[in-house]
């Protein structure tokens, strides 16, 4: 069912935890659903400097966080925001239907911390 | 990978042996139809004759009452949809639970769509129907009660001996789905007061696609499968003779194992459940303390999603089931666990482990070596890393 990148990320989740004094910090699921995902970055010259995750979910969901941390990283923030679940997908090799769900979770994660990260420097 | 084992034994169960090389001659050599006059069609005939009449014996039924299906899930639905057209004018009410196999739940509920009443019983914390919410049910227009032997999921065997009891009484029709304890606790259809008894051979070591109907002689109902007059106008269709040959092989085993195998089971599972809950902080039972399937072992781990541990057990050989939501292709987790009262949250965290004649004590020994790491592993990747560590 998953494809062997999707599996290879599940085994070895790449960037598991939290940053250090974050700038910007994701949050989004819900336990009821059985998904929920914390992001946490560091933001330096406008540009993603690092990037951790934590997962609570399905193998879908674990490497649909792992695989958005290293597409992110390194990446200025206007390029890592527009990362789509599309994107996620696709650099798994592809995710089963009923699963798609789980990359807009990350997605949806990033975009969340970064958002935090502005709505932080305007004050 | 060195290591295979295999825990799943409720979805379904290897062959013996000695079933496959009972239902051999069926396929080339005595190949013939047992509806035909001929010796090929009467000695196939005699095969399903001596199978019906072992099977029948070890329920305490008559041949008679015996009727040959294709599973589980056909048993099911000729015994709902059978007595519902048939007793038609009596009432259009049927009372059955929310945690039956979708095989009952989904004709129930096809059913509702043409006018039918459907009751489901609430069930208590641990999957368990109070016969006195039967009784309470229970109207002029029943036609039909229609409560599991035991759960596949959770493995609670409920009361079926006072239902039946009550069902008796107000004169309505009681059917179980005996899939998961038909050849591995004891039966009785009379003891336990059903009027239909539904089985299937692939749970009990026999091939799959081959189960049984058990109807109370006088039972007034309709076939669903109409066509040639096979299995006394009950049921259309050739026989599956090597299948039926081979359940009844399976019962012939079952005849000599049963109890000394659920002895066996039953602290294999124990141990089993004694070390995950003394191993994994907030590891918590699911199903009843006692009144539940030797087999089964199942639990919720709390922090840890159901797939994410079922895809890192089978990377170290060991196969089970969750009834977590992304297990099951829909976004709910386990409608037995929800109607159990366990918060969706927890119902993520699932694992069913079910033994079989192969599992050995190494097997449990092995799970419990391999899954607390696992879970603490998952946990340490959650966000929520601390609701599991808390009060609970
Ligand atoms: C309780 C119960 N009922 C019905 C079925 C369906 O049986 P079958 O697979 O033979 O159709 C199963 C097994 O999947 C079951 O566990």
């Amino acid at each position: 069912m998953y494809s062997e990148k999707v599996m290879e990320h599940f085994r070895n989740p790449r960037n598991v935890g939290e940053v250090k004094k974050p700038d910007g910090i994701g949050e989004v699921g819900n336990p009821v659903c059985g998904d929920m995902m914390r992001i946490t970055i560091k933001v330096k010259d406008d540009k993603i400097k690092d990037i951790k995750f934590k997962t609570l979910g399905c193998g879908a969901a674990i490497a649909t966080s792992s695989m958005i941390t290293e597409l992110a990283i390194g990446k200025p923030l206007k390029e890592a925001e527009k990362i789509s679940r599309q994107d996620i997908a696709d650099a798994l090799d592809g995710l089963p239907a009923q699963k798609m769900h789980c990359s807009v979770l990350a997605a949806d994660g990033l975009r969340e911390a970064i958002a935090d990260y502005r709505s932080k420097i305007k004050k | 990978m060195d290591r295979l084992i295999y825990l799943d034994y409720a979805a379904t169960t290897p062959m013996r042996p000695e079933v496959l090389e009972a239902m051999m001659p069926y396929f080339i050599e005595d190949f013939g139809n047992p509806s035909s006059l001929y010796t090929l069609g009467r000695q196939a005939r005699g095969a399903v004759e001596d199978a019906r009449d072992r099977i029948a014996a070890f329920i305490g039924a008559n041949p008679r009452e015996i009727v040959f299906t294709s599973g589980g899930t056909e048993s099911d639905n000729m015994a709902i949809k059978g007595i519902a057209f048939a007793n038609e004018k009596k009432g259009n009410h049927i009372i059955t639970t929310p945690i039956e196999h979708h095989a009952v739940l989904e004709p129930c509920h096809f059913l509702a769509k043409r006018g039918y009443e459907i009751t489901y019983l609430p069930v208590d914390e641990h999957g368990m129907v109070d016969p006195a919410d039967v009784e309470k049910a229970i109207t002029n227009k029943t036609v039909l009660v229609s409560i599991m032997h035991a759960n596949n999921e959770v493995g609670t065997i409920e009361p079926l001996e006072e239902i039946g009891k009550i069902t008796r009484e107000k004169g309505v029709y009681l059917h179980t789905d005996a899939v998961q304890t038909f050849g591995h606790i004891p039966i009785n259809v009379n003891e336990l007061g059903v009027d239909l008894l539904s089985v299937s051979a692939h749970k009990l070591y026999g091939p799959k696609g081959v189960g049984v109907l058990y109807i109370r002689k006088g039972t007034r109902m309709v076939p669903t499968a109409h066509g040639g007059s096979q299995e006394n106008n009950r049921r259309a269709g050739t026989h599956n003779v090597a299948g039926i040959v081979g359940l009844a092989k399976a019962v012939e085993i079952a005849e000599r194992e049963m109890v000394s195998e659920a002895k066996r089971l039953s602290e294999l599972r124990d141990r089993l459940l004694h070390g995950l809950i003394e191993k994994i902080p907030n590891a918590r039972l699911t199903g009843h303390p006692t009144k539940r399937l030797p087999n089964n072992a199942s639990v919720c781990l709390v922090g840890a999603e159901g797939e994410a541990m079922l895809l890192s057990l089978d990377m170290e050989g060991i196969s089970l089931s969750s009834g977590s939501a992304c297990t099951s292709g829909t976004l709910e987790p386990s409608h037995v666990l929800l109607a159990m009262g366990i918060p969706a949250e927890i119902a993520h965290s699932s694992l069913r482990l079910t033994l079989g004649d192969k599992t050995t004590r190494e097997d449990v020994d092995y799970v419990l070596e391999i899954l607390p790491p696992i879970v603490e592993r998952l946990r340490a990747m959650s966000p929520l890393d601390e609701a599991w560590k808390g009060e609970q």
